[in-house]
């Protein structure tokens, strides 16, 4: 069966200092969380493989093929950080961005859109903020837009970059429910995390990451003491 | 009313278009977080300019505004590679990269003679508006004889020009501009070539500065980029709202300042006349003070 992602011998640096050296890894269909200590290179993985900053080297391959040729069957989540919360929008709004490639560019989004884009609001239990301007919304809403946001892109393949970073309790369930939901449908996540509490009872495999691939695996085999504490410098891993 | 055809209406049509245009794209600079582009587009056009006056020799529309353009899509490409090259943040490369290229169109004035021939810092700065004029002009029927159009101030065609190409790429381009506004590297993993849709974005940018410069100005440009979308930035919170209203308000601030450069100071009792460019960027400072006063007090 083919990998729903891959990389191979990916080297990538910032101003000279390498962020991560000759990483060769495959990922299981299911849900994958990435793992390592601040700086160990985690989002530099998904930004590198989805191009959005140069690699020194490596190649990535989504569900098998290139990324140009799989563009339309993965979903990018952005770390909520980085974008302006001000910005003159409204939940709906946000989410029908993920629609922006099949759509025409001008004029009202078309309804067909815009119940999608409620569809992916209300699998998030957004429904009723469709209209809300997204800087009213408080923090784990706002990630729950970028969920649905990820949701309305109808992708098979999902690249989650700490989408459960500082979140409420609701927000958290919601997220989790979710990936269990794409999970049943067969999807792929890989979730960039923080929360080692949470890997064994909602993760089938696990990448750890310091640089270098440090373990890598099903959760059983991958996600132990000696690779954790390998991982975050031999010292407690974080919660 | 000939005397309204001929000397009120150029300096009206130049604001209105003026405004309007660096209204409308100021906001993509004000949402993407770059308001300084503006400045610096508008002064790193100046190499460009001056090269383009010097190889033609008149100071007409055509080879300054290509001039411009060159010199804008070079700055850009400068501005991106200093920024990878020596890790600077987006603000200090634009800084080094726009004052490098004013002082080398200061340079070139110089090295040109343009400086002495017709290129005169003065109406740079602050606009020519009040020496726009269609002495042509015998009445409405005017604007259907095509000798009489002829005689128009050549600056209201350029503006009209790319005030039409900037409102149709805005129309057009709708949703990718929103999309890489807010999120550039969504949009990018979605298949958006973001560098390429940023370039346009700025070469309409500096398009806008030229044509607009020479009437009212390369300071009012500025301002005109900026005041009008920080105004609808403090107000609205729809996309929108903000991209039209912009355009709209920096219009409007247009025909205001010119309306009123006559009237107002008489109506104050001074004998004077105002600046018709300085009234419109003290108008649109008081525009923006306003609405920060609104926007607190809803608070």
């Amino acid at each position: 069966m083919t990998p729903p992602f891959s990389v191979t011998g990916l080297n990538v640096s910032y101003a000279g200092r390498p962020a991560l050296r000759d990483v060769t890894w495959q990922a299981a269909p299911g849900l994958t969380a990435i793992l390592g200590p601040n700086g160990a290179g985690k989002s530099t993985l998904l930004k590198a493989a989805l191009g959005l900053i140069p690699a020194d080297s490596g190649e990535a391959r989504f569900l098998g093929l290139p990324l140009d040729q799989a563009r339309a069957r993965v979903a990018y989540l952005p770390q909520r950080a980085s974008v302006d919360w001000d910005f003159p929008a409204s939940a709906l709004d946000i989410v029908a961005m993920a629609r922006v490639p099949h759509m025409r560019w001008w004029g009202p989004v078309p309804r067909a859109e815009r119940e999608a884009a409620r569809a992916a609001l209300a699998a998030v239990g957004l429904a009723d903020f469709a209209e809300r301007q997204i800087g009213r919304l408080s923090g784990g809403q706002q990630q729950r837009v970028f969920l649905a946001r990820a949701l309305a892109q109808g992708a098979d393949l999902f690249l989650m970059d700490e989408p459960m970073a500082a979140v409420d309790a609701v927000t958290e369930q919601t997220i989790l429910a979710v990936l269990h939901g794409l999970a049943r449908e067969g999807k792929s996540v890989l979730m960039v995390h923080h929360d080692l509490s949470l890997i064994t009872a909602h993760f089938d495999q696990v990448l750890i990451l310091a640089g270098e691939v440090v373990a890598a695996g099903p959760v059983a085999t991958a996600f132990t003491d000696a690779a954790i504490a390998r991982a975050f410098g031999g010292l407690p891993g974080r919660t | 009313m000939t005397e309204f055809l001929q000397l009120d209406l150029p300096p009206l049509l130049a604001a209105i278009l003026a405004g309007g245009t660096c209204g409308l794209l100021g906001s993509f600079l004000v949402l993407r977080r770059e308001s300084l582009l503006g400045d610096a587009l508008s002064h790193a056009v100046l190499p460009g300019i001056v090269v383009g006056f010097a190889l033609t020799g008149l100071r007409s529309a055509g080879p300054m505004l290509l001039g411009a353009l060159v010199a804008a899509l070079l700055a850009t490409l400068a501005i991106g590679w200093v920024r990878r090259a020596a890790r600077l943040e987006g603000g200090a490369a634009t800084g080094l990269v726009f004052t490098g290229f004013f002082a080398l169109g200061l340079v070139l004035l110089e090295l040109t003679g343009a400086r002495s021939a017709d290129l005169d810092v003065d109406c740079v700065l602050f606009g020519q508006l009040e020496t726009l004029v269609w002495l042509e002009a015998q009445g409405w029927a005017s604007f259907f004889d095509p000798a009489a159009l002829a005689g128009m101030p050549r600056q209201l065609g350029l503006l009209a020009a790319v005030a039409l190409v900037a409102g149709l790429a805005v129309a057009l381009f709708w949703r990718p501009l929103q999309l890489i506004a807010f999120d550039p590297a969504f949009a990018a993993s979605l298949g958006l070539r973001v560098g390429r849709w940023e370039m346009g974005l700025n070469l309409l940018i500096a398009a806008a500065a030229v044509a607009a410069f020479e009437s009212v100005g390369s300071i009012l440009v500025v301002a005109m980029l900026v005041c009008p979308a920080v105004a609808l930035r403090l107000m609205t919170d729809r996309y929108a709202m903000q991209v039209l209203g912009g355009a709209a308000l920096g219009a409007g601030l247009g025909a205001a300042g010119v309306l009123l450069a006559g009237p107002l100071p008489a109506a104050l009792g001074l004998a004077v006349s105002l600046n018709a460019a300085g009234l419109i960027g003290t108008l649109a400072g008081l525009v923006v003070a306003g609405c920060l006063v609104a926007r607190s007090r809803m608070a």
